[in-house]
């Protein structure tokens, strides 16, 4: 334990609401909610080696509404973490630092995860329909 | 106490860390870009396996590009993972002990995910 009392981490509580405070809290908070991600690539991976019956249980969660749910929230956490990611890295390469950028950026990467979790569930709503029309052509002919 | 005259920064200083200096950062970072494009390829697979069926699926991450593309990820996921669960228990949690055993249970809890990933990953691969 430090011997004084210093103020210490989290400070969350201090601060005025800002794009730039909001961005680097809920980097950190998809980063841990996709940490427990890893554990559903860990199941589902397990799951496809050892046979049907333990993939078609995955399967079920998945499609269950808490999983489509979690499936959701992955799904934005991915996308936000990704571009805010990429923002950090810039940052490290010195990029992005004056403070209307910084702010531009933020709102970049904020609307863009929502874009992008959009795109990528469409895109799995579109695969679906059209598995399904394909499936229901073979029947008919 | 010692006899000692010189401040701590005196003797610190021009010596470089005492810890393992940039290596978090840079293996952070170094994961990160691996994940940029293993992401991009993890979403196109969970696509494509939404509307397959277990064959199909099995026959997906058997094909060695995915299986190979799927070891590179689980390792760097875990291991970004890892590094980025340490720095925040780093910053929140105080109590000592605690932090501790978050720690060690963290390091624990993403290589054996990361092992049983590769594990499960090889024996698809190589139908056993």
């Amino acid at each position: 334990m430090p011997a004084t009392a210093r103020p210490l981490s989290p400070h969350l509580s201090v601060y005025r609401w800002q794009i730039q405070m909001m961005t680097s809290i809920v980097h950190r908070g998809t980063g841990m909610f996709l940490s427990l991600g890893t554990l559903l690539v860990c199941w589902g991976l397990l799951a496809l080696a050892s046979g049907p019956d333990a993939f078609a249980r995955v399967t079920a969660f998945c499609t269950s509404w808490i999983g489509q749910l979690l499936l959701l929230g992955w799904t934005w956490s991915l996308a936000f973490h990704l571009l805010n990611g990429i923002r950090h890295l810039l940052q490290d390469i010195g990029l992005g630092y004056a403070p209307p950028t910084f702010v531009r950026n933020g709102w970049i990467v904020t609307i863009g995860s929502l874009l992008l979790t959009v795109l990528i569930w469409g895109l799995a709503v579109y695969f679906s329909a059209a598995t399904q029309l394909w499936t229901l052509s073979e029947a008919v002919q | 106490m010692t006899k000692q005259l010189r401040t701590p920064i005196k003797i610190a200083r021009g010596l470089g860390s005492a810890k393992s200096g940039a290596h978090h950062f840079m293996v952070q970072r170094i994961t990160a870009v691996a994940l940029i494009a293993l992401c991009l390829w993890l979403v196109w697979i969970a696509l494509v396996l939404l509307h397959s069926d277990y064959a199909a699926a099995r026959a997906l991450i058997a094909n060695p590009f995915n299986a190979i593309a799927m070891l590179a990820f689980i390792v760097a996921a875990f291991w970004h993972a890892q590094l980025g669960l340490q720095v925040i228990i780093e910053d929140y949690i105080h109590a000592r002990w605690l932090e501790m055993t978050s720690q060690i249970l963290v390091k624990f809890a993403c290589f054996l995910g990361a092992a049983a990933s590769v594990f499960a990953v090889i024996r698809i691969a190589l139908g056993s």
